[in-house]
């Protein structure tokens, strides 16, 4: 048996639960996933900006401030940190860790290779829409084939201490280890499956562990301590879902169903570069407080193409709010929306979208929202987005106005005129598995 | 008896770029069948009226006693592009536990 532990279910998530799943209890391999669609784009502009930027820069420190502990236990450490600059990223952890070995997994970055993938006639129609990529050519940012578990097993296979990836799926981080200690093959279907369904229970942190569970959640104990999720895995492919007993938080088979079925698509055919995933074989067992016994996971075979993440610029938007006492809150709010479109049309402005919401009345919930006739006081939030910068700067420049100048009892103001921002949008795209080599790079 | 779906069953919900996926999970097995029955996909479109532009599909997972709702066109573009608030579709699966259904 090996003891997976993930400690980081996004870039930006608790710095402290990776250090107490390590202080806290055994563990074999620390997983920390801290990619997210829209974060491979951020990081495309950092290196534009400074070459040797491009990667989640928490994950230096943190390595260094666990480098003797890892030693010490012989705990690995598998993270998709490296972002678009995975080679920046190991040399800035052999700074804070001298003493570690480093392996680096390459080829997922295709940014400079998309004009001879087109050439070649890949089209990369967006999975979506179905458009072809040339319509966005010119302002693609970065472009990243999501790659699976073998490379990074083959990384762990050459005795690093840290292994670090750009691209990986988040599955494949949990996936690895098990591919690595129990040699399982690449068409052990059913073993891949589990272990990437293992992978999904726990990518996003203590979510699988007592975070935003709804069942019981005024009881669930000690959330300030909460315990991010550790995974006992099997050679067979069965698993234990638990965590460290001294820690808070919950893991029981409503908690991992939670997150069994977030952002799940069609259940049957869950796909990962490593193989096809069938939510409906997964067995749950409460075996114990705080374990939960997962077995029976049945898998297909890998399909024959990767998906490519692609980031692109598509305009910009401007969000901006203001708050309405009572009385008549939500009558005040309304009119101010009226003024502000009128205003925007008199100015011959237009958007692709104007979009309002009245927080206290329907933000969340719209028209499925409980009604609230009298509110003591309502948010009204108007957001824009068009091609053309300008306009949705003037845009910022027409809500403050009507703290003087219409409907009585307006404040909130405070922070000012909002932003403009860029939007960088998502293109995901399909490109045969065979275009794609990694490389593993060993440092220390 | 009409109860709110949250007396049966509880939630998770999330996005895949202009997609939002719901996960419906009876809070006990004899729920199941009652939300095969009463929470399909056209009534799960028409409670969310314009929030939903696109189509909703419904996938089964009896080993969970669960079902997946996909709400097409229902996050504003989705992702960074979108206006709303709840760009990630993060509420959704609150929001439904307020459907009523019929509990027997």
């Amino acid at each position: 048996m090996i003891r997976i532990a993930n400690g980081q279910g996004f870039w930006g998530d608790w710095l402290e639960a990776p250090v107490r799943l390590v202080d806290e209890g055994p563990i074999d391999f620390l997983v920390l996933d801290y990619l997210a669609e829209v974060t491979m784009s951020i990081l495309q502009k950092q290196r534009q900006e400074d070459p040797n930027l491009g990667y989640a820069r928490d994950f230096p420190p943190l390595i260094g401030r666990l480098a003797d502990k890892l030693k010490q236990r012989n705990i690995k450490v598998i993270a998709n940190a490296g972002g678009v600059n995975p080679a920046a990223c190991a040399l800035a952890v052999l700074k804070a860790a001298p003493g570690l070995k480093v392996a680096v997994v390459h080829g997922d970055d295709v940014f400079d290779r998309l004009d001879t993938f087109l050439a070649a006639g890949y089209e990369m129609r967006d999975m979506d829409t179905g458009e072809p990529l040339t319509s966005i050519r010119s302002r693609i940012l970065s472009a990243n084939a999501y790659i699976g578990a073998f490379p990074l097993a083959k990384a762990l296979d050459t005795g690093a201490d840290v292994v670090i990836a750009g691209r990986s799926t988040d599955t494949a981080l949990t996936l690895a280890p098990m591919v690595h200690r129990f040699g399982w093959k690449s068409d052990d279907w059913d073993k891949l499956a589990a272990g990437t369904i293992a992978g999904h229970i726990i990518e996003c942190g203590a979510q699988c562990s007592g975070g935003n569970c709804q069942v019981d959640w005024e009881n669930i104990p000690d959330m300030a301590n909460v315990g991010y999720p550790i995974i006992e895995a099997e050679p067979d492919g069965s698993f234990t879902v638990t965590k460290h007993e001294v820690a808070g938080g919950r893991v029981h088979s409503d908690t991992v169903k939670e997150q069994l079925l977030y952002e799940l698509g069609d259940p049957k055919r869950y796909l990962t570069p490593d193989c096809t995933a069938d939510f409906t074989t997964v067995h749950l067992e409460d075996t114990a407080p705080n374990r939960v016994r997962v077995s029976g996971i049945k898998g297909g075979p890998r399909p024959p193409t990767l998906k490519l993440s692609i980031s692109y610029t598509d305009g910009w938007k401007a969000i901006g709010t203001l708050v309405y006492s009572w009385p008549q809150a939500l009558p005040k709010a309304r009119a101010a929306d009226r003024i502000v479109r009128q205003r925007l049309e008199t100015l011959g402005l237009h958007y692709d979208e104007i979009y309002t919401e009245f927080f206290g009345v329907n933000a969340c919930n719209g028209p499925a929202a409980p009604p609230n006739p009298d509110p003591p006081e309502v948010q009204l939030r108007i957001g824009v987005r068009g091609k053309n910068r300008k306009a949705v700067d003037r845009f910022t420049r027409e809500l403050i106005p009507l703290v003087l100048n219409g409907p009585p009892g307006a404040t909130g103001f405070g922070e000012g005129r909002p932003p403009v921002r860029e939007i960088v949008a998502y293109w995901s795209a399909l490109i045969p598995r065979e275009e794609i080599e990694t490389r593993v790079e060993v440092i220390s | 008896m009409k109860v709110p779906l949250s007396a049966i069953a509880h939630t998770r919900s999330g996005d895949k770029g202009d997609t939002s996926n719901i996960g419906v999970i009876a809070l006990r097995p004899e729920h199941y069948p009652i939300i095969l029955r009463e929470v399909t996909p056209e009534r799960v479109k028409a409670y969310f009226g314009d929030l939903v532009k696109g189509e909703v599909e419904r996938f089964e997972l009896p080993n969970l006693g669960a079902i997946n709702l996909l709400l097409h066109g229902a996050l504003g573009g989705g992702g960074t592009v979108s206006l709303r608030v709840d760009a990630q579709g993060k509420t959704y699966g609150a929001s439904l536990l307020r459907m009523e259904i019929e509990d027997a």
